[in-house]
């Protein structure tokens, strides 16, 4: 082939910069893409280059995963009381009043019922973008309190989780959630309830050290970080760097920690099927 | 090993060291009265700093050197102990420690975190952090104690668990998570006691029970002061101001209403006399044992799952 012939793909014409009109674009942070917001909604919120998955919220996944309009919201104003007075370099009181305006959530988690292909189901997702998906006293009693619906309803619970950890502004509140939550699961499990944990980028910290681990099935989308300690704090501890794909969810898969990795497209049918399965 | 003195220590031991040297030249003279002075100033000093401990000071006393670990405790509390290793899966921990034992007339299942007094023994016990293998031993030594009908002693003694790479392959996130869960589900009580550091899961991991104690001068939170300060001040500077924040000891503890019960140490902290320590703890485990064995075992499960499943704070 001749050496002026680019082997690589020509730089396409819509990736060069130009005046996009606010908010209609977005790009992909993995391979560069500028993509219209309309054909990332279409494809699940994943680069339609290079498959990236997006991170999304709690209203994005309800609408990929659940039957159209058949969500039911459960203890949907419950917020953080703000246990310990917390002030760092902002009160805790500002940082979820300011969150709780821009992001018109109230916490980190929703919850409620729903369909999947019309199979009743108890539903949970977390937001990372409400002070990064972090679980405090309002996160664990949503999860318990889902549980003990799932329980009463006899239908199967699914947790998608996206998370930094535990919530450092509730401190020892906040890690009690991690025992609340498994707790609860435990009488989950004694009862038979199927339960599908969901990981996607980032679960990290207490939520992975408790109920994202926990699933009958756990299911990682395709190269989120997972892990228990952040990889910094990992570079830090062991002084050298991590290998390519460390806390990956293909690393994980591979070490036996996850049962799959399914792209979001297919996460629906997936989880339909399952569920048929052990019905 | 040389002693190890904490900066607000200082004024007390060298007052203490100037009443020693005295009294050791009081023979040939006559200062009677000025040493009476200097030891009472010496009670009034101890008296003032202790009462008033900071929460970082706290957390200082939790991390002294000398202080006493699990094994200490479980030589000076029990009899017969025979220590247990391994996970059977992959190795045995040095960090977490546990075995059957007696306290008097209690046969119990004990396990702990263990720290190292030096460098080689902490190089030895990894200072105190479990790895994967750690939390899967101590889940398999409950789960004996539950098959022999033995109340669980864990203690609570540990910088976090181990922020490893192998950790990380292992499944340090699913090993704690399952140890909370089959905790909570045990049939037999668990007497929980953070007797030094509760760093967060780290501490967790062997944390769930029917009773949670408290060494007077513990922390026990979801993330350390330095921690804490280094990622919401970006700096590693504001480690005293972080650990007041996090209101970390046990009397903060129990007003979140998660500890049950401050166990007293001997005045100025555990390390001053492990013998006295361990006797306090013993007399508190053993009357916490004497209420827990009289409860049924499903009676015992479901008051474990509403105890944690009432912690918490939030608006509706």
């Amino acid at each position: 082939m001749a050496w002026f012939k680019r082997a690589k793909e020509n730089i396409s014409s819509d990736s060069q910069k130009k005046e996009l009109p606010d908010g209609l674009w977005e790009k992909c942070p993995s391979c560069g893409e500028i993509i219209h917001k309309k054909q990332l909604e279409i494809n699940h919120w994943c680069c339609l280059k290079c498959n990236h998955h997006f991170r999304i919220g709690s209203d994005e996944y309800i609408k990929i995963l659940l039957d159209d309009d058949s969500f039911k919201e459960i203890n949907k104003k419950m917020r953080s009381a703000n246990p310990l007075n917390f002030v760092d370099t902002k009160k805790y009181n500002d940082r979820i009043e300011d969150t709780i305006k821009k992001t018109n959530l109230f916490d980190a988690i929703k919850t409620g019922t729903g369909k999947i292909n019309n199979r009743e189901v108890a539903f949970g997702c977390m937001d990372f973008k409400f002070i990064g998906g972090s679980m405090g006293s309002v996160v664990g009693e949503k999860i318990a309190r889902l549980i003990d619906r799932a329980i009463k309803n006899k239908i199967p619970l699914i947790l998608i989780s996206a998370s930094g950890g535990a919530r450092m502004m509730e401190g020892a509140l906040s890690l009690m959630q991690m025992a609340k939550t498994s707790s609860r699961l435990a009488k989950l499990a004694d009862e038979k309830i199927p339960y599908i944990s969901i990981l996607t980028d980032p679960t990290t910290g207490g939520t992975t050290a408790s109920y994202a681990m926990l699933g009958d099935i756990n299911i990682a989308e395709p190269k989120a970080l997972i892990g228990f300690a952040g990889p910094r704090v990992i570079k830090q501890t062991i002084g050298r760097d991590l290998p390519v794909g460390f806390q990956k969810s293909e690393f994980l898969l591979e070490h036996g920690f996850v049962d799959t990795v399914i792209a979001r497209k297919d996460m629906k049918n997936t989880i339909s099927t399952f569920l048929d399965l052990v019905s | 090993m040389a002693k190890t003195i904490l900066e607000f220590e200082k004024p007390i031991i060298e007052l203490e060291e100037r009443l020693t040297q005295m009294k050791r030249i009081s023979n040939d003279l006559d200062i009677e009265s000025e040493i009476l002075l200097i030891e009472d100033k010496v009670k009034q000093l101890k008296e003032s700093v202790y009462k008033s401990l900071t929460r970082w000071q706290r957390v200082q006393l939790a991390r002294h050197p000398e202080r006493p670990y699990t094994l200490d405790y479980i030589y000076l509390m029990t009899e017969n102990f025979i220590e247990l290793h391994g996970d059977r899966y992959f190795k045995d921990d040095k960090a977490i420690v546990g075995g059957f034992a007696k306290i008097d007339e209690y046969k119990v299942m004990i396990i702990g975190h263990q720290k190292g007094r030096d460098t080689k023994s902490n190089v030895y016990r990894n200072f105190g952090m479990p790895n994967p293998e750690g939390y899967r031993k101590a889940l398999r030594l409950m789960k004996l104690a539950e098959k022999f009908n033995k109340p669980i002693i864990t203690m609570l003694d540990t910088p976090g668990a181990f922020p490893g790479l192998e950790a990380e392959e292992r499944g340090q996130a699913e090993a704690i998570a399952r140890n909370l869960l089959e905790m909570s589900r045990l049939k037999v009580p668990i007497i929980v006691v953070v007797i030094g550091e509760g760093a967060s899961g780290g501490a967790l991991g062997i944390g769930v029970g029917d009773r949670i104690l408290m060494l007077e001068n513990c922390w026990y939170s979801v993330i350390s002061p330095e921690s804490c300060s280094s990622i919401l001040w970006r700096s590693w500077d504001y480690k005293e101001q972080a650990a007041e924040a996090l209101r970390l000891t046990a009397p903060d503890l129990v007003e979140q209403k998660i500890v049950d019960r401050i166990v007293p140490e001997p005045f100025g902290g555990a390390h001053k006399n492990h013998e006295e320590a361990a006797l306090f703890l013993k007399k508190v485990i053993k009357e916490e044992l004497a209420q827990l064995i009289k409860i049924k075992p499903d009676k015992l499960v479901d008051n474990r799952l509403e105890k944690f499943g009432k912690m918490g704070e939030w608006i509706e």
